[in-house]
């Protein structure tokens, strides 16, 4: 077996938290052949970074290797001396990171970042390291490949960053490159591009890769192989066909069946309905910067409209008009029929009473110092004027109606819970309030798959039982299809198409639509190729967009 | 020119010292990835701390030597030596005794707690104690004159040198017991001291906030007010306005140390608004207090229940550095002689009047020990809140390794 390159035997990993050391990983195997790809799936806590890393023979601080070995090439990276692995890391053995702006160090220039690696290794001297940077560059389809590498990280956009950051890892040409999430942070159209340069690079090149994600569609596209981890169990592995088609376990069959949840279809709106909330040709602006170009839509009561659009399309400031922290500049917002003022300071209790939000992060969204408890009594006692029992009654009552267990949950602090409990309460606590309209932001954009189906499963049943009107800011089609009622586009602050849903997911569409609809991955392994086949390398993503 | 040959000649013998350390390590252990990979700085560190030790053991030896002239050299060391000792068999006591008495919830607190943050609760405890019982605790009053007797400046009461064995610590120039003196400043240096910290928060860190969270002109106003008391030496500026205040206090019949308590704290109380300033603008840009605006909160809920709780860490650590600054400028105002008024005993003014006898440190260092009683009092106070300072924060920081 030469043709091995990386081979796992028996990997246990521990971390120390409660003052002791708890198992991370419990022992999994793990072997890669010259050139090819491995994906590395699981939900968030299931281990594989930390297996990523240790492919590296790298640990965090606080988790250490009790069992097992790591044999790069025939070298055991777990004993090899620091000197060793001085010579094997970013030469032989690269990482890209998931956040590349947070990779990047945002004094130096990109490029001179780039040449670091090759420089050191003594691979290439300086000025061939930056011609090579260069025509790495073109092969990753970066736009102005000459000049690019001088600007600093900040200067360039995060899909082309975090191509920057595969240059830099292939500038020694390593014979292993391990990616981490590389695409998690990027909107849909964004994240095409960078799957498609990452794909072609690491075949032309004849790389091993192990491609972490939680992204299944994603992963099919780039891996030949799929592992699926859970709570640091291997659970099965499989070559990717058989794997997507075939899937033996049962927690693989409950992660590929997450993608078929979809809310039946309401009976359209009755012609002359009062809308619950009316946004009326309104235009925003940030300082000088304008945002919003006269955006109107309705929603009415007891359903969801999604507001769909990439990263700066406007979709969150038409929210912060809404609630009235970003008064527009011009047009207005009507809550049932009655025009709201602009600026939330000048709104009665009653009508801030009645719009409610939650928000993406629900980390940053509840106050740390707080017991959930007090979170969600506040409201209550705040608007409805609860106090004492009644007060505790009602908030009892509301972590019923989100499923969490009120006795437990009602002492503890916010990081006592996972990222879907604490998405639940910030729900709860925007129920608290009674009102008639919530505004959902990226809500499942920040979870796991398997959670964030539990968070759109309990939204749709409250809005069924207390006949809620629901915006939703997503950037996930496939959320907006699981939920939506109504859709609307958005692109550069301009409202670009608007409708139900059935209309929306059948052609023919605006073609920004159409551009967002297709690139979303499916399962289907060949898509990616296929895709490209249809409408050529220029055809998609940022360039796309470009030509609009 | 010698010294500097010298000091080369310790380094390179330390320098090879670290390499051969390294290298026996390897061989001995059988190549241990500690020492195999065990950076050169590393063993150089190793080996350095070594000879210190063995320096301040030797140096430690000299101070008991029964030549007076060598003893004398390294007296002060002695005295450093052994009350490092004491204070770490006394703190690690002090814990154990933490462990056993108390409530459950304060002996999973003591067992968790490191030595240093027990030594400072101790001396905080023992400094408290003697604040608020000193009336009780000190065999004299702090201004009580004593008829008869001599003024002897060296501890011990060691009849031999001329002590009387009723003041341990000896009795000042006017015939005041130091002892009673020593108890009665924790009342006033200390009291007083976090009297003005607290002070000084109150201001800086409600203004701090209010500009945080209100921004614009406010913020502007506040800040560049705050910039231009800044700008002025502080050390100078108390000084200068304790020379006004104190025609005030005269005239107005309130006592110079309110004023001195005013001056301060607010002097003070800038670096506390920068502060909560800048920690305020980190917690106000987060979606939970977005959240609270937009249920229509007043701005007394946003500031103390929503912002405050979570800016306690930074503050906290601050106070504890901030008291320890307080506290050296009102020593240092009372060692200029515009702080605490006599006959109110006072660390600061109980340097500045035996200050002189430091002169004699190289040959009668126990008659140099007169000024630094009362600086040893003011350092130890000083370590034991940084100590605990360090420890809260990084229980509140949520740091477990």
């Amino acid at each position: 077996m030469t043709d091995t390159l990386l081979e796992i035997c028996g990997l246990k990993l521990e971390g120390r938290f409660d003052e002791k050391w708890n198992p991370i990983i419990n022992g999994v195997d793990l072997t890669l052949k010259k050139g090819e790809v491995l994906g590395l799936i699981g939900e968030s806590g299931a281990g594989k970074s930390t297996l990523g890393l240790a492919a590296m023979g790298f640990c965090r601080d606080g988790v250490r290797i009790s069992a097992g070995t790591v044999k790069f090439d025939g070298i055991d990276l777990l004993t090899a001396s620091a000197a060793v692995k001085r010579g094997l890391l970013g030469k032989r053995i690269a990482y890209v990171a998931q956040s590349a702006a947070a990779s990047f160090n945002p004094a130096h220039r990109i490029i001179d970042q780039h040449v670091e690696g090759p420089t050191q290794h003594g691979v290439m001297s300086r000025a061939e390291s930056e011609a090579d940077g260069m025509a790495l560059y073109e092969k990753l389809r970066l736009p102005d490949p000459e000049q690019i590498g001088f600007r600093y990280p900040h200067q360039v956009s995060g899909g082309q960053l975090q191509r920057a950051m595969t240059a830099m890892a292939m500038a020694c040409r390593p014979d292993l490159i391990i990616f981490d999430e590389p695409t998690t942070a990027l909107d849909v159209t964004t994240q095409i591009e960078v799957l498609a340069s990452i794909r072609d690079i690491v075949k032309d090149f004849n790389t091993a890769a192990i491609y972490i994600t939680h992204d299944l569609a994603g992963v099919a596209q780039m891996a030949d192989r799929i592992k699926v981890l859970l709570k640091g169990d291997e659970v099965e592995t499989a070559d990717t066909r058989t794997m997507l088609s075939h899937p033996t376990q049962e927690y693989t069959k409950s992660l590929w069946a997450v993608r078929s949840f979809e809310r039946p279809l309401k009976s359209p709106v009755v012609a002359g309905a009062v809308p619950v909330v009316s946004v009326q040709n309104i235009d925003a602006a940030y300082g000088k910067a304008k945002v919003l170009h006269d955006v109107s839509f309705d929603m009415y009561e007891g359903r969801t409209v999604a507001v769909v659009g990439e990263s700066g399309s406007g979709k969150s400031t038409v929210a912060r008009c809404i609630t009235g922290l970003l008064p527009p500049m011009t047009g207005q917002i009507s809550f049932g029929g009655e025009v709201m003022p602009a600026d939330y300071r000048k709104r009665t209790k009653d009508q801030l009473r009645q719009v409610q939000m939650i928000y993406q992060m629900a980390d940053t969204a509840l106050n740390p110092r707080m017991s959930i408890g007090e979170i969600i009594a506040r409201p209550v006692q705040f608007y409805l004027g609860l106090t004492g029992k009644a007060k505790r009654a009602r908030v009892d009552a509301l972590l019923e109606q989100i499923e969490l267990e009120p006795f437990e949950y009602y002492d503890r602090l916010p990081s006592e819970l996972s990222g879907g409990q604490k998405q639940r309460i910030g729900i709860a606590r925007a129920l608290a309030a009674e009102p008639k309209f919530i505004i959902c932001d990226e809500v499942t954009s920040a979870l796991d798959q398997l959670v964030a189906e539990g968070i759109l499963r309990l939204l749709a049943k409250l809005q069924d039982e207390l006949k809620l009107s629901y915006m939703f800011i997503t950037h996930d089609l496939a959320t907006v299809r699981a939920i939506a009622d109504e859709v609307v586009v958005m692109k550069d602050g301009r409202v670009v198409e608007a409708g139900p849903k059935k209309e929306m997911f059948t052609p023919p569409h605006h073609p920004y639509t159409d551009l967002l609809l297709s690139s979303v991955p499916e399962m289907d392994p060949d898509w990616l190729t296929n895709l490209l086949q249809e409408r050529g390398v220029d055809n998609i993503g940022d360039a796309a967009v470009g030509k609009m | 020119m010698s010294f500097v040959i010298n000091t080369i000649i310790c380094l390179a013998v330390i320098a090879g010292a670290a390499w051969a350390f390294r290298r026996l390590g390897q061989y001995g252990t059988a190549n241990a990835p500690q020492y195999r990979d065990m950076p050169f700085g590393v063993a150089f560190g190793y080996v350095l701390a070594l000879v210190v030790l063995v320096w301040l053991a030797l140096a430690y030896v000299a101070s008991l030597s029964s030549d007076t002239a060598v003893a004398n050299k390294f007296f002060f060391l002695g005295v450093a030596i052994n009350g490092f000792i004491l204070f770490s068999i006394a703190a690690w006591l002090f814990r154990m005794f933490g462990c056993h008495v108390g409530t459950q919830r304060t002996r999973k607190l003591f067992r968790a707690m490191p030595l240093t943050a027990s030594f400072g609760v101790m001396i905080i405890l023992i400094y408290a104690i003697l604040a608020i019982f000193a009336p009780v605790i000190a065999p004299y009053g702090q201004d009580e004159i004593l008829q008869g007797v001599a003024a002897n400046i060296i501890p011990g009461g060691d009849p031999a040198l001329g002590g009387d064995p009723a003041f341990p610590l000896g009795t000042d120039q006017i015939g005041r017991d130091i002892m009673s003196r020593l108890i009665y400043g924790a009342q006033n240096t200390v009291g007083i001291a976090f009297a003005t910290t607290l002070l000084a928060f109150f201001i800086g860190g409600s203004l701090g906030f209010l500009a945080a969270v209100v921004g614009g002109w406010t913020d502007q106003v506040l800040s560049r007010g705050v910039d231009v008391l800044m700008a002025i030496p502080s050390l100078i500026f108390a000084l200068l306005l304790m020379t006004i205040a104190s025609v005030w206090s005269a005239r107005l019949g309130i006592p110079l140390t309110v004023f001195m308590v005013l001056i301060i704290a607010v002097i003070d109380s800038t670096r506390v608004f920068r502060l909560a300033r800048a920690v305020g603008q980190n917690i106000v840009v987060m979606d939970y207090i977005e959240a609270a605006k937009l249920r229509g909160e007043g701005m007394w809920y946003l500031v103390f229940r929503e912002i405050l709780p979570n800016a306690t860490a930074p503050l906290l650590a601050e106070f504890g550095l901030r008291f320890c600054f307080v506290f050296l400028t009102i020593a240092a105002l009372s060692f200029l002689g515009v702080g605490i008024q006599p006959p109110l005993a006072d660390w600061g003014t109980m340097v500045r009047d035996s200050a002189a006898f430091i002169n004699y440190a190289q040959f009668a260092p126990k008659a140099a020990l007169t000024p630094l009683l009362a600086a040893g009092a003011i350092a130890l106070l000083t370590v034991a809140v940084n100590f605990v300072v360090d420890w809260m924060l990084h229980r509140s920081s949520g740091l477990k390794e």
